[in-house]
């Protein structure tokens, strides 16, 4: 049995510890915003916070969050509402959008960390985020966008 | 997220392993009524299969496109919603079923590909909107006993203009529905007076994909689903032979191995489950005539082809004596690569068979198909087979392909629970279905003054539409696709002569992918025309300029995005400006690209500013997404991808092989929109046909050397 904090919430799950934590969020527990993707922590669709901190789910085995602070796209903001997805919404970001969970829990980890980020900042952080859609060029406006939002400077985006 | 949610979750998450919640458990998506999609909404007043209005004033319109990141839902339903005059917070949105209503023409069957759905609706869904308000209006007018005449719409009501009673679309749903359709055409508003059409709206997918609640094949959820994972032969046409599973039996959580001609499907109780009873299986394959298929028989092929005996699919003047009475003849020899699809979402289909009916939840873009396949396997009739279409994480292509639901169907037959199959990025790329690989020789003549006299041309590679379409083959056997951007070009040349050598990859089968014929010929020609233009020394907007003839719209898009590109100002060292100008999917495009070259070999793409005129626009700011994603879709494919086989068996197994360009790989792009009232043409493999050309005269401008065969690298010569 592992037990961990999600989106605010203690659950507890009975599943083989080497079990990605992708696939207890997704399969066991039924919240399927975070996404598979490649299943080797290569292209970001299944990013999560654990600690605060953007992990890629596919790869951490679930003993490896006991007792762990997760946050899933689901709990990032009770209205949906966080300053990046305003910012996603606001510059139409998505395509098929089946990767912008990831993309918008890696990006909100980075403005966490980096409240005004560079351009080589955005490249650092987000290089490990694919979008097959290529969406990269409003992803990286829409986090610009939302670091201005979040100091509370008006941005053309 | 609801509270409830997670209690319930928790609740079953503690009752143990392998307990699968509830489809009701996953949670609702927010509640603008356009952000739903809905299924099976019945309502009494449907005046045509693209409208309904329910008593409750819901307004439902069923999209014949699905949508898998082109923005069609939103493009459709404002195609629809312009004339029925709703606004678009007023609507919901539902995926077409299979049915003959929803048939593309131009592809035969029901499919969304090919860039056609714009073209394809442009009238037919407009005029599904008028027939439905000019419906509403004739049933007030006959409550109010007034003429139809004296009465208006907006935003889903019908107001009496001398009275100002107001009824809404709900209230005349039952009335409504009692007259009969219009047997002739209906009027459509004069576009002038569009307030949707032409105006950027908010992508109706936008809050349920920025919020993770959108739902997606993958996502999926029945009561007593199950999850399984597949190993195929991974050499084409192989078969299975043996499959010991007594280890993968003891694996906690799986519940099943099953079986079918060519594969093996691990059932679990998630996909956790699943994947680790399939890597505990000893298959033994009989791989058949492919096990030594590599990537040099394909391309030895192709190469052979470029001699012998070939179909003539095109000729305008006496080519062959045009250039042999040239002042200079230019030759050069292209290849292009296989290619995946590779799209964020893996392969996946959920099926429940039931002795009665069959359910499918699954994004697809051919329903029709699906469902007829999955009839077939079932015995049941048509009718008995409920396909329930989703969002796709990535189309490209990919998914006018049904066989993963074939192979589904076939697993899922042999149980009783829902079963949902997922395959992993490995076998996702492994069993792809793959863009052909090409060769092209092109031989053309100029004259004394540098001037393009005949141009000859042979295209050597498969015939995709032979497989999917065989009765679209052309009768002298050339595959009309290939003939985009190759016959049908932005210039005039005096004398044309190609021919097709029709050379079928060994090892794989080959496929739609976003653009293939555009995407192909556009390298292919564009290369060639600014190696011309090298040869004439005449720059290479000039060149082209000067080769358009009657194309003004041609004209216009090149010297717009030559000015906004500042074409001719200086570079730095190393860096280098290409063009490429494109007449496909109906839609006209100029590209100029900046790229640096470094010694190395290091290519980066900097800069790329791209003119459109697609004629008229739906939806403005979508228009300019797709062409800034199918842009950088088509750097990724001609900087970094070729599939590879060796002894029949795809070499890429994930993105850490099959490299997919990243943020800080991509360049600033700028695209123009050309102001046009010409018919709308198609947008979304535009952006991906433009990039390998104008990618590959910006590196040629960069060091001197042309680049020849994709993908690119900076140490070609």
């Amino acid at each position: 049995m592992t037990s961990f904090r999600l989106n605010g919430h203690d659950v507890s799950v009975d599943v083989p510890d080497d079990t990605p934590l992708l696939w207890v969020i997704r399969d066991e527990i039924g919240l399927t915003g975070t996404k598979f993707g490649c299943g080797i922590g290569m292209c970001g669709a299944c990013t999560v916070h654990v600690g605060g901190r953007a992990t890629r789910s596919c790869i951490t085995p679930v003993s490896a969050v006991q007792g762990a602070e997760i946050t899933t796209i689901e709990g990032l903001d009770p209205a949906g509402a966080h300053p990046v997805q305003e910012a996603w919404k606001d510059l139409q970001v998505p395509q098929c959008g089946y990767c912008q969970s990831g993309q918008i829990m890696q990006a909100a980890s980075l403005l966490h960390d980096y409240p005004q980020p560079t351009d080589e900042d955005i490249d650092a952080v987000m290089g490990g985020s694919l979008c097959r859609c290529m969406t990269y060029i409003r992803i990286r406006d829409a986090i610009k966008k939302a670091a201005a939002a979040t100091r509370g400077e008006p941005s053309n985006g | 997220m609801p509270v409830g949610t997670i209690a319930i979750s928790r609740r079953r998450a503690l009752l143990g392993a392998g307990g699968l919640l509830m489809a009701a458990m996953v949670p609702l998506e927010r509640s603008r009524a356009a952000t739903r999609i809905v299924e099976d909404q019945t309502g009494p007043f449907a005046p045509n299969a693209f409208v309904r209005v329910a008593p409750d004033g819901s307004i439902t319109l069923i999209l014949p496109n699905v949508e898998m990141g082109q923005g069609i839902y939103t493009g459709e339903a404002m195609l629809i919603a312009e004339e029925l005059d709703v606004g678009l917070d007023q609507i919901q949105i539902e995926a077409a079923p299979p049915d003959d209503a929803y048939i593309t023409k131009a592809l035969g069957t029901e499919a969304t590909g090919g860039s056609t759905s714009t073209i394809a609706t442009w009238t037919s869904l407009r005029e599904a909107g008028a027939v439905a308000r000019t419906l509403l209006v004739r049933a007030a007018a006959n409550r109010w006993m007034v003429d139809a005449a004296s009465c208006q719409t907006e935003a889903g009501m019908v107001r009496h203009g001398p009275s100002g009673r107001t009824l809404s679309y709900g209230e005349l749903a039952i009335e409504a529905a009692a007259l009969p359709v219009p047997a002739g055409p209906v009027a459509l508003r004069d576009p002038s007076t569009f307030r949707l059409i032409g105006h950027a709206q908010h992508r109706l997918d936008g809050p349920a994909k920025v919020a993770g609640t959108a739902t997606f094949g993958i996502d999926i959820r029945q009561p007593d689903m199950k999850v399984g994972t597949v190993a195929a032969c991974p050499v084409m046409g192989g078969v299975l032979l043996h499959v010991d599973d007594s280890a993968a039996r003891k694996i906690p959580g799986v519940r099943d191995v099953l079986t079918i001609g060519n594969a093996v499907c691990v059932v679990g109780d998630h996909f956790w489950a699943a994947r680790k009873g399939l890597e505990a299986l000893a298959i033994t394959w009989d791989e058949g005539v492919n096990s030594t298929v590599s990537t040099e028989t394909v391309y030895r092929g192709l190469h052979e082809a470029l001699q012998g005996p070939a179909i003539v699919a095109h000729t305008k003047g006496d080519a062959k004596g045009a250039i042999a009475g040239a002042a200079t003849r230019v030759e050069a020899v292209y290849q292009q690569p296989l290619l995946a699809h590779a799209p964020m979402e893996p392969i996946n289909c959920t099926v429940h068979v039931t002795p009665e009916r069959c359910d499918i939840w699954v994004g697809t873009q051919v329903p029709m198909r699906a469902r007829d396949a999955a009839a077939e396997i079932t015995g049941l009739p048509k009718d008995k087979v409920f396909l329930h279409n989703q969002y796709i994480g990535g189309g490209f292509g990919r998914r006018l392909e049904h066989e993963y639901v074939t192979q589904a169907v076939q697993f899922a037959r042999q149980v009783a629970y829902p079963l949902k199959i997922v395959w992993s990025r490995e076998e996702d790329l492994a069993l792809d279905r793959y863009r052909p690989a090409y060769v092209d020789h092109l031989v053309g003549g100029l004259d004394a003054h540098g001037k393009l006299v005949g141009l000859s041309h042979r295209i050597v590679g498969p015939a995709v539409v032979a497989r999917w379409a065989p009765e679209a083959l052309l009768p002298n056997g050339v595959d009309d696709d290939l003939l985009a951007a190759t016959v049908e070009t932005p210039y005039a040349i005096p004398a044309r002569f190609l021919d097709y050598a029709r050379r079928e990859a060994p090892g794989v089968v080959t496929a739609w992918w976003r653009g293939v014929g555009g995407t192909r010929g556009v390298f292919v020609i564009e290369s060639f025309i600014d190696e011309l233009a090298a040869s004439a020394k005449v720059d290479p907007v000039e060149f082209r300029r000067r080769m358009t003839g009657d194309h003004s719209r041609a004209r216009a898009v090149l010297d717009l995005a030559a000015e906004k590109a500042e074409w001719g100002s200086k570079l730095p060292e190393g860096v280098g400006r290409g063009v490429a100008l494109q007449y496909v999917f109906g839609s006209y495009l100029a590209t100029v690209m900046e790229v640096e070259v470094s010694q190395m070999g290091t290519v980066r793409v900097r800069r790329a500013v791209v003119a459109v005129d697609c004629g008229r626009v739906v939806n403005p700011d979508q228009v300019v997404s797709q062409i800034e994603g199918g842009l950088i879709f088509g750097l990724s494919a001609a900087l970094f991808n070729e599939v590879t086989l060796e002894k029949g068996r795809v070499q890429e197994k994930n993105f850490n092989t099959y490299r997919v360009l990243r943020m800080n790989e991509s360049p600033a792009i700028e695209v123009h929109l050309i102001d046009s009232t010409e018919d709308p043409g198609g947008i979304g493999e535009t952006g991906t046909a433009a990039a390998a050309a104008a990618a590959a005269n910006a590196m040629a401008a960069a060091t001197g050397r042309r680049y020849r065969r994709l993908p690119l690298t900076g140490a070609q010569a």
